[in-house]
């Protein structure tokens, strides 16, 4: 039960917002090392479930990180183990890069003073992600693609287990998008796990470890993208057709036509698809 | 190291601003009907071998020179700390109509004669004020509100507060009271005793400990409130003793010096480029701002040749709302959001 490699686990995982499943039933388990990314449809829950898991909304059912119960530990100790990069890279103030990314260190400062330690993390995760070259300009100076990357920086700095990132690659260009997501995967790597939200389902065929399928707030598909990623499904969830093309490295998924709407109950009968 | 600048500057600043505040302070306990000169006025404060020099500066003028300090730190602090709570160079707790609130309960006392009976009654009355009125900001703006809504929020509520003082001006007993209360609104540290120090003092400390507790919220806030509750600082929390403390700390100021405007939005702005605009280490230098500020606003307003003694309130208000004007003025694009 209390496997050490398993740096979250989920088990009936539900969220409601004023009456409404936004989140039914997840069963999901993560372990050391794996890219693990979360696609579906606007509105499947995917935002939900990556702020469940970090503790940030109320949720039914039982939450792990590394083995401990999420409700059990503080906000503080929540945070060392699991960070949490929100949509849209927002900074509110002109604060220099470096001092930025020193905020990943909080939930292990309070807010005092960066020890010996923390300055050598923060100056870790800034190499990491190759912003260390503007370090000291304001961060609402750069580009999209540079703000995206220290954002990335900061949630490194915290030195937590679990990155949960969402969308950590919209509006970035091809380029910065490999690169942010090639920063997420030499996280798993080196010990740690990262849940990712993708819109881009080439992009999380071509990077990520596990697909995991969210389709109105439940799991329908989780596995190795060339398993998961099938016409059959993809049609189910987001009602389009597709072009699958293997190559060696794995699915190129290509969005070919949109498919009529179905009558909802239609859908959710037909939402067990692995098979098709 | 390149990671400790913004550390050593704001230390460096503080010393800076705590140099500059103890100045302000002599110089203040000097200047008055008596020019005294900052020797006399240190001899008067520790040796006292001048009898009439230590009456003028301890009994006269020491107590107004510690509630401008206080006061002003209060105002500096409470402006940086919701600014950095609600991530807007432009929030101060004026905006919000704590101030206003305060102001009403304070008044509505002062028109039931209740002042000199109960000398709590005066400040706790504008303390429930400006506790009442920043939550019904919260309650009616939304926790996630913009700085549009919040702005408008405020200024209703400022309103009804105003117009609940003007009410009990409108009622108010006789034309003595009337005068007493209008000239009490504007704001002043005229022949204040070191009772009102020892009134303030303790709502002062209480809300200030509040304001500096929640330091590392406010640089998390940098991110956006959901970082900054993945960063382990739940926002309810920080919310509420935000509002606590602004409501604690200003009201206690209104309450034994009127409303006093501007520096609560002024100090922060003033001091926040020498921090490197980090929201957790400004609280220091932002109160040391604000005390620097309404010290010297209170020497100048004995300084300004007029009739009668200019309130110290109506000067922080000539300057303040310039100054939040042009502040505005350089902000105009980003604040409709175009590109700068």
């Amino acid at each position: 039960m209390n496997d050490k490699s398993e740096i979250l686990k989920v088990e009936g995982l539900s969220v409601a917002f004023g009456g409404a499943k936004v989140l039914d039933g997840i069963d999901l388990a993560i372990r050391d090392g794996e890219v693990v990314a979360i696609v579906g449809p606007n509105g499947a829950g995917k935002t939900t479930f990556l702020k469940a898991a970090a503790g940030l909304v109320a949720a039914k059912g039982r939450i792990e990180l590394q083995g401990m119960a999420v409700r059990q530990l503080s906000p503080v100790e929540r945070a060392r183990r699991a960070a949490y990069l929100p949509q849209g890279h927002v900074f509110h103030w002109p604060l220099a890069v470096e001092d930025i990314v020193a905020l990943g260190r909080l939930p292990r400062t309070g807010g005092a003073d960066l020890s010996l330690a923390d300055a050598e993390a923060v100056r870790r995760a800034m190499t990491e992600t190759g912003v260390a070259a503007y370090a000291g300009r304001p961060v609402t100076t750069l580009s999209g693609g540079e703000r995206a990357r220290v954002a990335l920086a900061r949630v490194l700095a915290t030195e937590a287990s679990l990155v949960l990132a969402d969308e950590p690659t919209a509006s970035l260009d091809p380029r910065y998008q490999l690169i942010v997501l090639d920063t997420l995967r030499r996280h798993a790597r080196q010990g740690g796990a990262v849940i990712a939200v993708l819109h881009d389902i080439g992009l999380a065929a071509r990077r990520a470890d596990r697909i995991v399928v969210l389709h109105q707030g439940r799991l329908v598909a989780d596995g190795p993208p060339r398993d998961v990623l099938t016409r059959g499904l993809l049609a189910e969830t987001f009602g389009v057709d597709v072009q699958i093309v293997t190559l060696v490295d794995g699915p190129v998924v290509i969005p070919w036509t949109v498919l009529p709407e179905r009558a909802p109950e239609r859908g959710s009968e037909g939402l067990d698809v692995k098979e098709a | 190291m390149a990671i400790g600048r913004s550390g050593w500057g704001s230390v460096f600043l503080s010393t800076l601003l705590l140099i500059v505040v103890i100045g302000l302070f002599i110089a203040s306990l000097g200047v008055g009907p008596v020019f005294l000169p900052p020797e006399t006025v240190v001899d008067a404060l520790i040796a006292r071998s001048n009898e009439t020099a230590s009456i003028i500066v301890i009994d006269i003028r020491l107590p107004r020179a510690l509630l401008a300090l206080l006061i002003g730190a209060m105002l500096g602090l409470s402006g940086a700390a919701l600014q950095g709570l609600l991530r807007n160079p432009l929030a101060a707790p004026s905006l919000f109509g704590a101030p206003a609130a305060a102001a009403f309960g304070a008044v509505s006392v002062i028109s039931f004669g209740l002042v000199d009976a109960l000398s709590f009654a005066l400040p706790a009355a504008a303390i429930a004020g400006a506790l009442l009125s920043v939550g019904l900001l919260i309650l009616v703006a939304g926790p996630r509100a913009g700085l549009l809504v919040l702005i408008l929020a405020g200024l209703a509520i400022s309103s009804l507060a105003a117009a609940g003082t003007a009410l009990v001006l409108n009622l108010a007993p006789n034309p003595f009271a009337a005068l007493e209360i209008a000239f009490w609104l504007l704001g002043s540290l005229e022949d204040r005793s070191m009772r009102h120090v020892f009134i303030a003092l303790p709502f002062m400390l209480v809300g200030a400990a509040l304001l500096v507790r929640d330091r590392g919220a406010f640089k998390a806030l940098t991110l956006g409130e959901e970082a900054a509750e993945s960063l382990g600082f739940p926002l309810t929390g920080v919310r509420l003793r935000v509002i606590a403390g602004v409501a604690a700390g200003v009201g206690a100021g209104v309450a034994v010096a009127g409303s006093i405007g501007f520096i609560g939005l002024v100090a922060p702005h003033l001091v926040r480029p020498f921090v490197r605009y980090d929201p957790g280490r400004l609280l220091m230098p932002a109160a040391l701002c604000g005390a620097a500020l309404l010290l010297a606003a209170d020497i100048a307003v004995r300084l300004i040749p007029s009739t009668g003694e200019i309130k110290v309130g109506v000067l922080t208000g000539l300057i303040g709302a310039p100054f939040f004007i042009a502040l505005i003025f350089r902000r105009r694009r980003e604040l409709a959001g175009l590109p700068q």
